[in-house]
């Protein structure tokens, strides 16, 4: 199984069986309508591994927003059309990890009163997968054959960090990009005050947070900071904007499909 | 939204520089090195597991624990009163202080006793009263109220401190930590000697054995406990444990919670008054269990996980948004950070304590590092949930009914894709006729503006990814296929 590190690409995936299974894109809303760039950037990805692709049609939102402010009816009607969406899927990887804990983690309490549905929910989020989770867990790669010329710093998403436990995998992905220097930032696991309608309902403690942030995000030395979840980087991307910083703010996604020479 | 009290006090704590750098530093020294405990002991998960699952047990009987923990303190000469309120504990301290006479009360720290709100009823009847714990002593001092479970003081810094010994107590002005030490114990020394009765928490009570155990590193609780003639000891009424066994297991995770302590320096082992064989100790020793709304906690199981709780205040260490707006900023409610967020809406009324059940980020810290694992986040989403819909059980009226029906207008969205992407047509067209810079919408106007007075926002882009992949994506030139061949090892030489 060593054989693979002999090859330009560091990877044992192309003698994985999983590498043979179709990947069907969850592609969460904040990626469809604002970052499809990001989504984008997967499929580059993915072409350049060889694994097929589908995108299943009528894809929305995973109904995180709802759940997080209380809804949980809305919340679970959500759920139930992604259920019914992705029930056919062989795996589903998405760009975002709280999108994937929600699918995960909570559609299942959210039926835990019906255990047929409960059922179904668990079916369908044992197969559903972080990208970078997806690239190292379970396709085996290390190295996505990018080049990225520049300082990049990483920020563990919350949700991703806590609820999937992924923090290993983004950063070997990064660390074989070529050319690129990872520089970790000093609390990088800690929340960066997006939290959903926290962020609208309590605007000052979020930008006290995110300040934080972004002040560990500066003292790194990065002229570029990347992580795995659009809603967190949104968040930073916002207030660097608004502070005039020039850091960048890239999906991991973007990073990986990569090759500037 | 108008600005809440929660909202305005937070606004105060964040532009208070002094309190940031305090609480940086405790949450840095304290949070940070209890999450880097539990990573680098993974070990230590079975202690965990094994506490949480003795309160577990416990909870579920808790009438047999507390009638055998009763019987075994009247055993030793105790008494103990069950209090079903604030008030009927209140009651029981003031007309005991009444009937033996009690001029002046030391008190140890209790959680508790700020919690059924002694120290009014204790003024009302004249009593003078003192608080021992260094931090409480302090917050006495500067009429205040505590901002940490464990640090209650930690909002002031050793300047505020000199200032207010030397204003209130005639000290010498000094900002020399040890001198302002010193010059707090010799005040306190005097109250000690001189009081008649000694008021104390009680971190936990041993069924099996009758004594209440009370962990501090100043030496003040003991001897709060042990030189005034009587000793109360408060007690919420989930405290007790079975035996010794489980009482060494809760130690230990208590101190390591509340300070990263293999063991706080002092650990008091409350056994009740002077008895033949036993001179030490008060001549009466009063335990006062208090219920005062754990039942109706205990009975809803969505929250009775919490009533698992030791009062650590670990996850206040590790709490973000604690460490941006600190602890008088809950509404100044009793508990604070994340614990405080779930019980004081279960405690006082969820719609009265709205903001601290919708004021986090659900970022998971507390669940982290709590250690039993308590589940503050599914609780908090839990309150928000009674807080969204209303709820008979717990008396919550719906906060607001026009974000419900937003929610259910998006939620009908969210299940037709069709409606999901006109949405999104007329929120784009919206957003276009915004000011713009470098490609960021600067100004929103409705719920967007709370996000655009600090931070900039992207725009919807031109084509959603949907339309991107049915356009060109699913129809792309795929690189060669040279991946289906099966014979491996080559492979790898691709490029």
């Amino acid at each position: 199984m060593s054989a693979g590190s002999s090859g330009t690409f560091n990877n044992s995936f192309l003698f994985n069986p999983m590498a043979k299974r179709k990947v069907s894109l969850f592609i969460q809303c904040l990626v469809d309508s604002m970052f499809p760039h990001v989504g984008e950037a997967m499929v580059t990805v993915f072409d350049r591994l060889g694994i097929p692709l589908e995108y299943p049609p009528g894809q929305t939102c995973c109904g995180q927003p709802s759940f997080n402010a209380g809804y949980q009816k809305e919340a679970r009607k959500a759920a139930l059309h992604f259920i019914e969406l992705f029930e056919d899927s062989e795996d589903i990887v998405c760009p975002s990890g709280s999108c994937v804990s929600m699918v995960r983690h909570d559609y299942p309490e959210l039926f835990k009163d019906s255990p047929k549905m409960q059922e179904r929910a668990r079916a369908v989020g044992k197969r559903c997968y972080e990208f970078s989770e997806y690239l190292v867990d379970q396709l085996g790669v290390s190295d996505c054959g990018a080049t990225f010329r520049r300082k990049v710093t990483y920020h563990d998403s919350c949700h991703l960090y806590r609820n999937l436990g992924i923090d290993r995998q983004p950063r070997v992905l990064l660390n074989n990009v070529k050319e690129l220097e990872l520089i970790e930032m000093k609390d990088s696991t800690q929340c960066c005050g997006f939290g959903g309608t926290f962020s609208i309902n309590y605007p000052e403690i979020s930008t006290a947070l995110v300040d934080e942030k972004i002040k560990n995000i500066l003292a790194s030395g990065a002229d570029v900071v990347c992580g795995c979840d659009m809603s967190c980087l949104m968040n930073i991307k916002g207030r660097l904007s608004r502070l005039g910083e020039t850091v960048e703010v890239v999906h991991i996604a973007e990073i990986l499909a990569g090759s500037e020479k | 939204m108008s600005e809440s009290f929660y909202r305005e006090n937070a606004k105060k704590a964040i532009a208070d520089d002094k309190l940031q750098a305090a609480i940086n530093l405790i949450q840095d020294r304290f949070g940070t090195g209890l999450l880097n405990l539990w990573k680098e002991k993974p070990e230590m998960d079975e202690l965990r597991n094994r506490v949480k699952a003795a309160k577990d047990k416990n909870l579920k009987n808790l009438d047999i624990l507390l009638a055998k923990l009763a019987d075994s303190v009247e055993a030793r000469g105790g008494h103990v009163f069950f209090a079903e309120t604030a008030e009927e504990a209140r009651l029981y301290t003031i007309e005991l202080a009444k009937r033996r006479h009690v001029k002046m009360v030391v008190k140890g720290k209790s959680m508790l006793s700020a919690e059924i709100k002694i120290d009014q009823a204790l003024a009302d009847a004249g009593i003078e009263h003192w608080e021992t714990d260094l931090g409480e002593y302090l917050v006495q001092l500067d009429k205040d109220i505590p901002s940490h479970i464990i640090a209650p003081a930690v909002h002031m810094n050793r300047e505020h401190i000199g200032d207010l010994l030397a204003k209130r107590i005639g000290t010498p002005l000094s900002y020399d930590p040890p001198a302002l030490t010193l010059a707090a114990r010799k005040a306190l020394r005097r109250k000690f000697l001189k009081a008649d009765m000694g008021i104390t928490g009680c971190n936990i009570a041993v069924a099996e054995t009758g004594q209440v155990s009370l962990v501090s590193n100043e030496g003040n609780i003991r001897m709060t406990g042990t030189m005034p003639p009587i000793h109360v000891a408060l007690m919420g009424m989930e405290r007790v444990v079975a035996n010794m066994q489980e009482h060494k297991d809760m130690l230990q995770l208590l101190t390591l919670g509340a300070a990263m302590q293999k063991i706080s320096t002092y650990v008091s082992f409350n056994g009740g008054p002077v008895a033949e064989g036993c001179p030490d100790g008060p001549q009466e020793f009063h335990l006062i269990i208090i219920d005062n709304g754990r039942s109706k906690i205990l009975a809803d199981e969505t929250f009775s996980e919490i009533l698992s709780c030791i009062r650590c205040g670990a996850c206040l260490n590790v709490c973000p948004v604690y460490g941006k707006i600190g602890g008088h900023s809950y509404n100044r409610a009793t508990y604070s950070g994340p614990i405080g967020a779930v019980i004081e809406p279960l405690f006082n009324g969820i719609n009265a304590q709205a903001d601290l059940c919708k004021g986090e980020t659900l970022c998971g810290a507390c669940l982290k590092v709590c250690p039993v694992k308590n589940n503050i986040p599914r609780m908090l989403l839990a309150l928000r949930e009674k807080l969204a819909y209303g709820d008979e059980k717990w008396d919550v009226e719906q906060q607001n009914p026009l974000e419900e029906l937003a929610f259910r207008g998006v939620g009908e969205a969210m299940v037709s894709p069709r409606l999901w992407h006109t949405g999104e047509k007329v929120v784009r067209s919206i957003m276009k006729k915004k000011p713009h810079q470098n490609d960021m919408v600067t100004a929103m106007s409705g719920p967007g503006r709370a996000w655009t007075d600090d931070r900039d926002l992207p725009p919807i882009a031109e084509k959603s990814f949907a339309r991107l992949w049915k356009e060109k994506l699913q129809n792309r030139p795929l690189p060669a296929e040279k991946k289906e061949d099966n014979s491996g090892k080559d492979e790898g030489e691709e490029k």
